[in-house]
């Protein structure tokens, strides 16, 4: 008998979400803020899907409904990569320790 | 053209990469690292997808304008976005998620056979159902983070809004989402799913506005946990496992944020998201008490009083982050520190309009982190600590919390701050907080008022230390 190959990314799927919560209990109350900013930009990761979307149409017509839906979700992720690792990485940049003087 | 085993080897690594960059956010000196993770994995991931389908036609051209035409503004965002201005900008990117999910579930329903779905009419039933989902949650999170990005930015009043026979409504409306979800995988219809999607922009809407300003923390979790759950939607629906694990963990994460929100503030998530908070108790919390007698002063005393003490909590809130307080506050610090005066800061969970939100602000006035404490950690130290320097917070000081079971906010963990030899209040006027409930901190015998604008008078208080 053969295994439905959605039975293994539901796997998968469970599995991160465990990950995920033991990982992101780890993440220091402090860092919330960079967290949020950061899950933003690797959830736009869906832009994967977006480029599969957009490069569908063939060559006569690149600009069909549904490509063009491709291309707008590309712009959307790609705002949200952009714009969100760099906003952690100005927040975190700011994380400065205790000056060693004192 | 890459092999689609190679491919999902790829997507695996980018999905462990993400694993890191929140891994790395365990302690400010791995986070920069894991952030590095976090953009080589999604590098990955955006050349693995141009790979695979090797397909370098001209679309390949406008796919990259798109691209850079989104960076560049993404990019912009980033760089000029004020600091104290965080909590609306994650607000309007998970609204972009939410979007761009529900985008590419609509092209996927449009052209299901780029995807390997089926054809237009006979989409695989499991297909269906999976994209189902990823729109409806992304469309719920589009139209929700965009009631909530509107309330922080002050477009919209931050009060509740409510009516009548608004839960029901609410309720039917769920149910409905579910009816038309089962019609649209039994007749396959267009129509059904482009009314899937108007419903779902519907809820998020409604499900949003009854909910207040100061819960927004509680909101812009659940919203992060739902542009998760959108992307894993998507994620199946494409068979991608970076999006499953990306999506399973933005899920997790956003979900573990509300309930830490909802510890903090001692109430239950269903309790949150029914709204209504603040305008049901408002009336309460007037009646009475007025005539209480307060005593208050001015930024000599306040400056007097931290010149003699040995020790210093510093106590901020939402009112730091509106009057733009945080750099006035740290330079009062350091003049406190010349002298020889113990500074630290007490942090609320809730405190400000989302999590961490007063940790960016300190750290961008260049606050070194250990000197920032959360409250399990600093509670104790109240009793031993001279003065408390309570700027732009309220609610989470109230001692009312403790002692008196009738209260709207008993039970909610508040900082001690009463226990301390003298407690400073800097705030405008003696209205009542977010809670709509009298602070009985006012009243206290070692409490002194300090009526101005936060960045004001802590700039006052600088000059006469």
């Amino acid at each position: 008998m053969e295994i439905d190959p959605f039975i293994f990314r539901l796997s998968i799927f469970i599995l991160s979400i465990f990950i995920g919560y033991y990982v992101v209990w780890s993440v220091t109350p402090s860092l919330h803020t960079p967290l949020m900013s950061v899950t933003n930009a690797i959830s736009s990761v869906i832009i994967v899907g977006a480029i599969i979307a957009g490069l569908a149409g063939n060559s006569d017509s690149i600009f069909n409904t549904s490509s063009v839906f491709g291309f707008l979700a590309i712009s959307l992720a790609a705002i949200n990569i952009f714009g969100g690792f760099l906003v952690t990485q100005r927040m975190l940049a700011m994380y400065k320790k205790k000056k060693k003087d004192k | 053209m890459l092999s689609a085993n190679l491919s999902a080897i790829f997507y695996l690594i980018s999905g462990i990469l993400f694993i890191l960059a929140l891994r790395g956010l365990s302690s400010p000196e791995t986070s920069r690292r894991g952030n590095f993770f976090g953009i080589s994995g999604m590098i990955i991931a955006i050349t693995v997808t141009f790979l695979s389908i090797g397909n370098f036609s001209t679309g390949i051209v406008v796919v990259l304008i798109f691209l850079l035409i989104g960076g560049l503004i993404g990019a912009f965002i980033a760089y000029k976005i004020p600091m104290t201005a965080m909590p609306e900008l994650v607000a309007g990117f998970h609204s972009l998620v939410g979007l761009a999910a529900v985008f590419v579930a609509i092209s996927a329903f449009l052209n299901p056979a780029a995807f390997n779905l089926g054809v237009p009419g006979n989409i695989y039933l499991g297909s269906l159902i999976e994209m189902s989902i990823g729109a409806a949650v992304g469309a719920i999170t589009f139209s929700g983070s965009i009631i909530a990005f509107l309330k922080l930015q002050g477009i919209m009043s931050g009060s509740p809004i409510i009516f009548k026979g608004q839960h029901p409504l609410n309720a039917l409306i769920l149910i409905s989402i579910i009816i038309i979800t089962y019609m649209l995988c039994s007749t396959q219809s267009g129509h059904l799913f482009w009314i899937l999607l108007a419903v779902s922009f519907l809820i998020g809407f409604l499900l949003i506005i009854p909910i207040g300003g100061a819960d927004m923390p509680v909101v812009i979790s659940m919203l992060n946990s739902y542009s998760g759950w959108a992307a894993a939607g998507i994620g199946f629906t494409l068979e991608n496992t970076a999006l499953i694990i990306t999506g399973a963990l933005v899920g997790s994460s956003g979900a573990i944020l509300s309930y830490i929100m909802c510890k903090g503030m001692n109430r239950s998530f269903f309790n949150v998201i029914l709204g209504g908070f603040g305008a049901t108790e408002q009336s309460k919390g007037n009646q009475n008490k007025e005539q209480r007698p307060v005593k208050s002063g001015n930024a000599d005393d306040a400056a007097f009083l931290m010149k003699n003490a040995s020790s210093v909590i510093i106590v901020p809130g939402y009112g730091m982050a509106v009057a733009q307080a945080q750099h006035a506050l740290r330079e009062m610090v350091d003049t406190l520190k010349k002298n020889d005066i113990k500074v630290s800061y007490a942090i609320h969970p809730v405190a400000g309009r989302m999590p961490g939100h007063m940790n960016v602000l300190l750290a961008e006035a260049n606050v070194p982190y250990d000197e920032v404490f959360e409250l399990e950690e600093i509670n104790n130290d109240f009793a031993n600590a001279d003065v408390a320097f309570v700027i732009g917070a309220n609610d989470v000081t109230n001692p009312v919390a403790k002692t008196d079971p009738q209260s709207p906010i008993y039970g909610m963990p508040v900082l001690d701050v009463e226990k301390c030899k003298s407690v400073l209040f800097v705030k405008r006027s003696l209205s009542p907080g977010y809670a709509g409930i009298d602070n009985d901190l006012f009243y206290k015998e070692n409490t002194l008022m300090l009526f101005a604008d936060a960045k004001k008078m802590t700039e006052d208080i600088t000059k006469n230390l």
